[in-house]
């Protein structure tokens, strides 16, 4: 029995240590707004935040989180980063399918949180890890410039 | 033959489908059962099956076809909520369920969302069934006025009379309007009075997915649910000799190890611990004879195949003679197999017990997922009770059902709900691949118009295994989509199809679908007969469409705004390209640049689209800018190939995709005009190919005539 | 006058060359031993007090002859050799790319017709000492008898008894494919008569008994030196260059000498001891290639009084420098992408790492989720000939069996050489002390077998 602080509330977890923190949340604590997408750091959809910086949970095992505290997309509109990303990503209409959206969500926040007017490669180099594969890049793009203004 | 029966029939889809028996799917709320349609209780009026009002108002409108990106939710509710001058912001949805006879795709018979036909398909029959919904509500308040209903009108879900100024919310009606009988012409609205269609209208069903509460099908956690990942045997077709289970059922958390003929699953208490479970397997697989497939055998093949002389699809004119003479052109192309690579994986939940079903799943093809439990479970269909869920990502892939009798087959033998997830490598090595295809084309040229054409595709027939009633005189319908009735003005052609099936290699639709080939076929040959012609390939191609006028407006437009003609520096070129595919006009300008080594890099595509009546066109506009990043993705870097009978290819760290970092901007000019909507959920793809390989062409000098682009052959120093 | 002057300057020019043959010859032939190093006298075994050879005291069911079997067949670490990838165990047929042609290993299971069914004990040893088939054929040094012509006969007829209690499996390994003259098995007569000792394990009483075991694991049953020392031309080991590394399939075998900058001299004990048990060791890095094969199949199931021995033992070589490593290790890297070393270098290393590698190493190169991701420090990334960077971009790194959570993905199937070298040189600026400048077409040869 582990104990981790997810979304601000401590939550035992009883699952061996060795298991990723994706399967934790999605199977063990019914989270399931995090995705499921390749399961080796590829496509960026189980993307959650990991005190604030954006980790791929489909390789963090719990037994490795200790005391840090975990956000997911579900508590992501608790941050001013996350509401404006979350606005600008309707106001755009960037989502299609919206299964890689918690994953693109929540590295478009942290690196909103980090850097609050990104140029077009501070983008490149934070988003460039989340695929899309119904290809909604283009308005992701603008979707965080427009966030950035609202700034 | 009309339309409806016509080689069209089956085909145009690829996107529609299906619904099911549906519970408590619902966007944005709806709390309701859900309804068969027609019934009418006295608490709501369900005058078909698309819509129903309760007493308090609420107008739910039911989806006969899935939603997996395309924004079809949104679109289709758009038709209804417009005919019905439903108020936009209280409207709910609900999915389908399944009932062939309720939610058939007019298009295809069947309940099905494919061939980027939702709209097309279903656009006429919703209007009227919102019409006709309507004109019982302004009778039933006419009636209880005692005024004459063509001196009512409606707005916002109310019927009001502006000479007594006295108004009824729909709510308030449904009592006397399920009484009413349907008119038997009901008046549609003309286009001038579209309060909805038209405008771009935000998606119904984003606001959910922005915060992570959208249930997708792999996202159901029933109580008590297990979890169980599964794995087949590596090469198609091979069944299961024996097992080793012991290690796997020490691995924590693991409750089972289930053996069937062609596949062992894993059931454990988390999604996991099962994945764990299946790689502490020891398994012995018999291959069935396919452990000597490869891409290569499967490509000679297909080029051998090709040799053959094929069925005739199209025959205009006497080829044979006009290819005789003048300046003779050939040329064979040749596409890779493709995986689907949704970023959802394959997933399905059940819970079977011995009088009982329930299924939560995504699918494109309802209606057939249905047979398949019935068949599977042995239960009447009334036992079976579908939840159909957002699909994230379909393209093709949730047209078949093989991962929902795989799952029921798990589910049989565990007490209680099980959620089955394929793990990526799984779903990308037991997928139904797009076709490989091998084009010939024979052409001939007379004082530069093209005067014999001879086009040939060889491949496998995915409508032959899917519909196979729709497999006709051995023509495939879909493989010979977009190179029979071409928009070019040609007056001798003959088309021709070869089926050949490559041992053993499961094929099937993808975005896309025939199109895609055929297009990146004909679209190369044109801009190769240009070059030979020393004509501007823009120029060329707007010769020979008199015929097609909105097409050659769109030609016109791409030009226009992707600076075709302007200079560009070395290695750097532009491409374009024209397509009809699923009804839409399009011609798309691709500009690329090829480093050195010859790695592309597409800078900038323009996309000209004529849809027809644009339901909403931000969707259409979103719709080409993903089909085409799909599209070159495939172009650039997608290729499955196999070996000792097995895909080598297992997750995104071999089967590549393109990322936000290269991915080019993308313009879309809609052309707005009041004809039938075309499709474009698929369009997109198809176009991507062929305008980024005649711009690679325009770059280098190199003519690609092999997909995926080989970076080999553009590179200025060959690199070994 | 002029011919006798023309014959005489031929048989001068002749003699010279005989002469630096002889030298060559014998340069290599009165090549020293791989304990020549060690200064102090040796005994036989029958002299010798402690027990070096067999199985350690911490072997659990150490007592079953099977189970003693087992632990030194994993200890000279068989299976990674005789087993094709995903083939069944010790049916041999995997291939070994040689400067001559390539080699199969054959099949060592008991099957009587393709395997070793039918092999007498004598014939056994004699293979396993002395490198000559039952029927009178040589062997390829592929197969490295130098190391363990070292072994007991008890040890060798352990592992023979062990390799006989497993599935028989019926299966030829495909015939090597060797150019004239390699292809002559008889000329390995030659090469053994030089090349290999043919002597037993011999005790060294000065030295500790953990001291002793660690001769004998890394000597004879790991047999280290045939991939960390470089060989003549002769593809005999060059022991005046003992462990201070060569190139063996493809991949770099690094420097494991004491020596501070470039060796292991610098790694504690506990790095050292992690690395040979785990495949990995904080801030050193992961094993990959042929050494993740090594720990897979062997390593890591030796107890860890063996992994101590052989710690002990490698700290006594003699230091060597390796002058292509840079001497010192670069630490992390900025936590921003665009700081640090690596800006000047190919944008399209940048958009790799940005797309499929910062995920798991991140922009510091210190690992985003665990350990095992980290780059800063390794040996690999430090090497500004990103041989081993190319290596494992191409083929990633499987997971240990059991362990199916640590591992890295192949990208060879994805990506083009120019892609990959671009990369590589990016990961060796960014992370590393010295950038590799590799080509795409150095990458294309790596991948073909390097
Ligand atoms: S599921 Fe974690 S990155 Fe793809
Ligand atoms: S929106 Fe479908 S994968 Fe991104």
């Amino acid at each position: 029995m582990l104990e981790l602080t997810i979304n601000g509330e401590k939550r035992s977890v009883d699952a061996s240590p060795d298991t990723p923190l994706l399967w934790a949340l999605r199977d063990v604590l019914g989270l399931t707004g995090t995705k499921f997408g390749c399961g080796i750091a590829q496509c960026g959809a189980c993307t959650v935040h990991v005190d604030g910086k954006a980790v791929r949970s489909c390789v963090l095992p719990i037994g490795a989180v200790g005391e840090r505290a975990v956000t997911t997309i579900e508590a992501i509109d608790g941050t001013s980063a996350g509401r404006k990303i979350q606005k600008a990503w309707l106001d755009l209409e960037v989502i299609q399918c919206g299964y890689c959206q918690s994953g693109q969500i929540m590295s478009a926040t942290a690196l909103l949180a980090a850097t609050p007017s990104p140029s077009d490669a501070d983008i490149d180099a934070a988003m460039s890890g989340n695929i899309c594969r119904c290809g909604t890049y283009v308005r992701i793009r603008e979707a965080i410039k427009q966030a950035a203004k609202a700034g | 033959m009309t339309e409806a029966t016509s080689r069209r029939t089956f085909l145009q889809v690829t996107l529609a489908s299906g619904a099911a028996l549906l519970v408590g799917f619902h966007v944005p709320l709806a709390g309701a059962a859900p309804s068969k349609g027609g019934g009418a209780g006295a608490a709501r009026f369900a005058p078909n099956g698309f819509i129903r009002i309760d007493r308090e108002g609420a107008v739910t409108l039911i989806m006969p076809q899935v939603e997996m990106g395309q924004g079809v939710y949104t679109s289709i509710a758009m038709i209804l909520a417009e005919e019905l001058d439903a108020a936009w912001d209280r409207v709910r949805l609900e999915a389908a369920p399944p009932d062939q006879a309720l939610y058939a795709n007019p298009i295809f018979g069947i309940q099905v969302t494919g061939n980027s036909n939702s709209i097309r398909a279903f656009w006429t029959p919703l209007r009227e069934a919102a019409a006709s919904a309507r004109a019982m509500l302004v009778q039933a308040a006419a009636q209880r006025w005692q005024v004459s209903p063509a001196t009512c009108v409606t707005q916002q879900s109310e019927v009001r009379h502006p000479p007594s100024g006295r108004t009824l919310a729909y709510g308030a009606l449904i009592a006397e309007a399920t009484r009413m009988a349907p008119p038997k012409d009901p008046q549609l609205k003309s286009p001038q009075d579209f309060r909805l269609i038209g405008k771009p209208i935000k998606r119904l069903d984003t606001p959910e997915k922005v915060n992570g509460k959208a249930q997708f099908s792999i996202d159901v956690v029933p109580p008590g649910v297990k979890f169980a990942t599964l794995a087949a045997c590596p090469v198609f077709g091979g069944r299961l000799v024996k097992v080793g289970d012991q290690a796997a059922r020490q691995v924590p958390g693991v409750r089972d190890v289930l053996s069937f003929d062609d596949f062992v699953a894993v059931v454990a208490d988390t999604t996991w611990a099962a994945k764990q479970g299946i790689a502490a397997l020891d398994i012995t697989w018999d291959d069935a004879g396919n452990g000597v497939v490869d891409t290569a055998t499967v490509s000679k093949q297909l080029r051998a195949a090709s040799l053959r002389t094929g069925v005739t699809a199209q025959a205009v004119g006497d080829v044979d003679k006009a290819l005789g003479t003048g300046e003779r052109f050939d040329a064979t192309y040749e596409v890779p197999l493709l995986a689907h690579a949704a970023m959802e994986p394959l997933s399905c939940t059940a819970h079977v017990t011995t009088d009982s079903c329930e299924i939560w799943v995504g699918s494109q093809v309802l209606g057939v997922a249905q047979e398949a439990a019935v068949k599977t479970t042995g239960l009447p269909a009334q036992k079976i009770l579908f939840h159909n869920l957002y699909i994230g990502g379909g393209f093709g892939r949730r047209l078949d059902v093989d991962y929902v009798i795989k799952a029921l087959r798990i589910a049989q033998r565990v007490s209680g709900p099980v959620k089955v997830t394929w793990t990526r490598e799984e779903d990308m090595q037991h997928d139904v691949y797009r076709p490989t295809y091998v084009s010939r084309v024979a052409a001939s040229l007379v004082d530069h118009r093209i005067v014999g054409w001879n086009y040939r595709v060889a491949g496998s027939s995915v409508i032959a295994r899917f519909l196979p009633v729709a497999f006709k005189n051995g023509v495939d319908v879909d493989a010979v989509d977009c190179a029979v009735d071409l928009p070019y003005d040609i007056p001798n052609l003959r088309v021709e199809y070869v089926r050949e099936e490559p041992l053993s290699v499961p094929t099937g639709f993808w975005r896309g679908v025939g199109p895609n080939n055929n297009v990146f076929v004909v679209e190369s040959c044109i801009d190769e007969l240009a070059a030979r012609t020393g004509r501007d390939p823009y120029e060329f191609r707007h010769a020979l469409l008199a015929g097609t006028p909105r097409l050659q407006a769109a030609l016109e437009l791409a030009a226009e705004k992707g600076d075709w003609g302007k200079s560009l520096p070395p290695r750097v070129g532009r491409g374009i390209a024209v397509q009809t595919a699923f009804k839409s006009y399009i011609a798309t300008v691709t500009e690329v640049e090829v480093d050195e080594y010859g790695l592309v890099r597409v800078r900038r595509v323009v996309c000209a689209v004529d849809a027809g009546t644009a339901v909403n066109p931000d969707t259409i506009v979103a719709q080409i800018q993903g089909g085409m990043i799909f599209g070159l993705t495939a172009a650039l870097y997608g290729r499955v190939t196999v070996q000792n009978g097995r895909v080598q290819q297992s997750n995104f760290n071999d089967y590549r995709i393109m990322r936000m970092n290269e991915a080019p901007q993308i313009e879309v000019h809609v052309i707005r005009n009041g004809e039938a909507p075309g499709g474009i959920g698929e369009a997109g793809t198809t176009a991507a190919a062929p305008a980024l390989s005649n711009a690679v062409f325009a770059a280098t000098g190199v003519r690609v005539r092999t997909l995926p682009i080989d970076p080999k052959l553009l590179a200025k120093r060959p690199t070994a | 006058m002029k011919a006798q002057q023309g014959i005489s300057a031929v048989a001068a020019l002749i003699g010279v060359i005989v002469i630096g043959a002889v030298a060559i010859v014998l340069w290599y032939a009165m090549s020293p031993g791989p304990m020549a190093f060690v200064t102090a006298p040796r005994v036989k075994l029958s002299e010798y007090a402690g027990a070096p050879t067999g199985v350690p005291a911490d072997l659990p069911g150490r007592d079953d002859p099977l189970v003693r079997g087992r632990y030194l067949t994993q200890a000279a670490d068989c299976e990674a050799c005789h087993t094709t990838p995903g083939g069944k165990p010790f049916a041999g047929g995997r291939a070994f790319a040689t400067p001559f042609g390539t080699l199969y290993s054959p099949n060592i299971t008991s099957d009587p017709e393709t395997g070793i069914g039918h092999w007498t004990d004598a014939q056994f040893i004699k293979a396993v000492h002395k490198g000559v088939r039952p029927d009178g054929a040589r062997l390829y040094p592929a197969f490295p008898y130098a190391s363990y012509t070292y072994l007991t006969d008890d040890d060798v007829l352990a592992i023979k008894q062990y390799l006989a209690s497993l599935p028989a499996v019926r299966q030829n390994a495909p015939a090597n494919d060797l150019a004239f003259p390699f292809d002559q098995r008889w000329l390995m007569a030659l090469w053994s008569a030089f090349f290999n000792p043919d002597q037993r394990f011999r005790a060294t009483p000065a030295h500790s008994p953990e001291w002793n075991r660690g001769a004998y694991l890394v000597e004879g049953l790991g047999h280290c030196g045939e991939c960390h020392t470089p060989r003549n031309l002769l593809q005999a080991l060059d022991n005046r260059q003992k462990f201070a590394g060569a190139v063996a399939d493809g991949w770099r075998a690094y420097n494991i000498t004491p020596d501070k900058s470039t060796g292991v001299g610098a790694w504690s004990d506990v790095d050292l001891a992690s690395y040979l048990a785990a495949g990995h060791a904080k801030e050193r890095g992961a094993a990959a290639g042929p050494m993740r094969e090594a720990v897979e199949f062997g390593l890591r199931h030796l107890t860890p009084s063996d992994i101590g021995a052989m710690v002990t033992y490698l700290r006594s070589v003699p230091p060597l420098s390796s002058s292509n490593l840079p001497s010192r290790l670069a630490g992390p890297a900025p936590a921003a992408y665009d700081g640090g070393n690596a800006a000047h270098v190919d944008a399209r290393g940048r958009m790799i790492f940005e797309s499929a590698c910062v995920s798991c190493h991140a922009w510091t190169g210190e690992g985003t989720a665990t350990s095992y991701a980290t780059l800063t420090g390794s040996r690999a990334v430090n090497d500004p000939s990103g041989r081993n960077v190319v290596q494992v971009i191409l083929s990633g790194v499987p997971p240990l069996r059991g362990q199916p959570d640590v591992f890295m993905p192949s990208f060879g199937h994805a990506y083009t050489d120019a892609e990959i070298a671009a990369v590589a040189n990016y990961v060796t600026a960014r992370f590393g002390a010295e950038a590799s400048t590799l080509s795409a077409n150095q990458v294309a040869r790596l991948r073909n077998g390097g």
